[in-house]
């Protein structure tokens, strides 16, 4: 390619006449040094570019990220036993306040159950102790009566004396009636 | 069909014909201003592509993750999605204690990647169709890796060329597969990035050249659409299969043993 004699009068050993290449561009070495050469610095400029700016930021930026998502998972964890926590809270609450209301029902259960009792109890004391009373007082009505019965014996004996006409000691006839009511 | 690839083949040496072929073309190096000739340090169009991959590497990674989001926008995904491709890459392949030359095989991948999808543009400049390019970035490979093998292990990285496993009449005969097969390794990798660009873009624009004749234009223009979507393919496997290599031979240094 290169050894054709027209390429010495042109700009480059490697372009034809008409401009276009004399086989490949790629194996024309007097183009190898430009190449090079740029490329080298092409290299350079990404390496820093990339090893000073982009990665060490790309690689903050997914730190970053991990922290962020992990913290966000410490703390939806925390939240979360914080939720169990308040619901076994809450049930505790619930069965305490289940024992404590069984426990005052039973107590006031209890309470009333004595109260009753007492209550019975006062009724039936008072109860036997009117009975009693009445009974004293059904006693007393029957005694008095008695006397009177007595009385009106006695009295109806002395009229009964009279009106015969016998006529009898008032303490005679009294002893006569008491040994005939006592018989 | 016989007198087109004719008339490609003498298009090819500059006669032309009906059908004018100069695929290429688009490889020549020019110099941006003027038509002198092209010294080393002449401002060329190899110079302009290649400030361009830098400008877009720059707006990436640097523009792109600027907001420093704890949730990221889209630029800043793409970022960090090319830093995590290659961070894992480098650990995957090379182990932990390949880490520490993350920035370097990162600052190839991205120039490599952005080179070959900016080479994709109509009308632009492919910097890494050049052997020249390749040639500079696979020897870099090699030599680094190389010395990097010597630097970490002295003279038992040699034990990388002898195959313990084997039998020990054939470790000889192994021995010098593998040496050879380690000296090829620069070229191997040089040459399938260049060429597989090259071969691309140059059956791109023999198929654009058929699109002259209205018969098979819209054969043509489908021929090209194809290549195009093979070659945005391409672009990125050809990036990915040099930076996962470099990760290859760099395990190969720090851990020399079989």
């Amino acid at each position: 390619m290169a050894e054709e004699p027209i390429a010495q009068e042109l700009a480059s050993a490697c372009i034809g006449p008409d401009g276009s290449a004399i086989g490949m561009p790629q194996l024309c070495g007097e183009w190898v040094g430009n190449q090079v050469f740029w490329l080298i610095l092409t290299l350079v400029a990404i390496y820093f570019v990339l090893s000073r700016v982009a990665l060490p930021r790309i690689a903050a930026i997914l730190a970053e990220r991990q922290g962020t998502i992990s913290n966000d998972l410490a703390k939806a964890e925390d939240l979360k036993r914080q939720a169990e926590e308040a619901e076994k809270a809450y049930e505790k609450a619930l069965v305490d306040a289940r024992a404590e209301a069984q426990r005052i029902a039973e107590e006031t259960r209890a309470e009333i159950r004595d109260e009753v009792a007492k209550a019975q109890e006062d009724a039936d004391r008072q109860i036997a102790a009117k009975t009693a009373e009445s009974e004293q007082q059904i006693a007393a009505i029957r005694a008095s009566a008695l006397e009177n019965v007595e009385a009106v014996a006695k009295d109806t004996a002395e009229a009964f004396m009279g009106a015969l006409g016998l006529g009898a000691d008032r303490a005679e006839l009294d002893g006569a009636v008491d040994q005939r009511l006592k018989g | 069909m016989a007198t087109e690839t004719h008339g490609a083949e003498a298009a090819g040496h500059g006669e032309g014909g009906g059908l004018v072929f100069h695929p290429m073309d688009q490889f020549i190096v020019k110099p941006l201003f003027g038509d002198g000739a092209v010294g080393i340090f002449t401002v060329t169009n190899v110079t302009l592509w290649l400030a361009l991959a830098v400008l877009c590497v720059i707006a990436l990674m640097v523009l792109g993750t600027s907001r420093r989001g704890i949730v990221p926008n889209r630029m800043q995904s793409v970022a960090e999605l090319a830093y995590g491709f290659v961070y894992k890459m480098v650990e995957d392949v090379a182990g932990k204690d390949g880490v520490k030359y993350f920035p370097y095989i990162m600052t190839l991948f991205m120039f490599i990647v952005f080179a070959n999808f900016l080479g994709l543009l109509p009308m632009a400049f492919t910097t890494t169709s050049h052997f020249a390019v390749t040639v500079v970035l696979a020897l870099a490979v090699f030599i680094a890796v190389t010395v990097l093998g010597f630097l970490k292990h002295g003279a038992k990285f040699l034990e990388l060329f002898w195959v313990s496993s084997a039998p020990l009449a054939l470790r000889p005969v192994l021995a010098l597969i593998e040496v050879i097969s380690y000296f090829v390794r620069p070229v191997s990798h040089s040459i399938r990035l260049a060429g597989n660009l090259m071969a691309g873009h140059a059956v791109i624009k023999v198929f654009a050249g058929f699109a002259a004749i209205a018969a098979v234009s819209p054969i043509s223009v489908l021929a090209i659409t194809a290549m195009y979507g093979l070659e945005i393919l391409v672009a990125f496997i050809q990036a990915y299969v040099f930076t996962i290599l470099t990760c290859v031979y760099l395990k190969d240094a720090l851990h020399p043993h079989h």
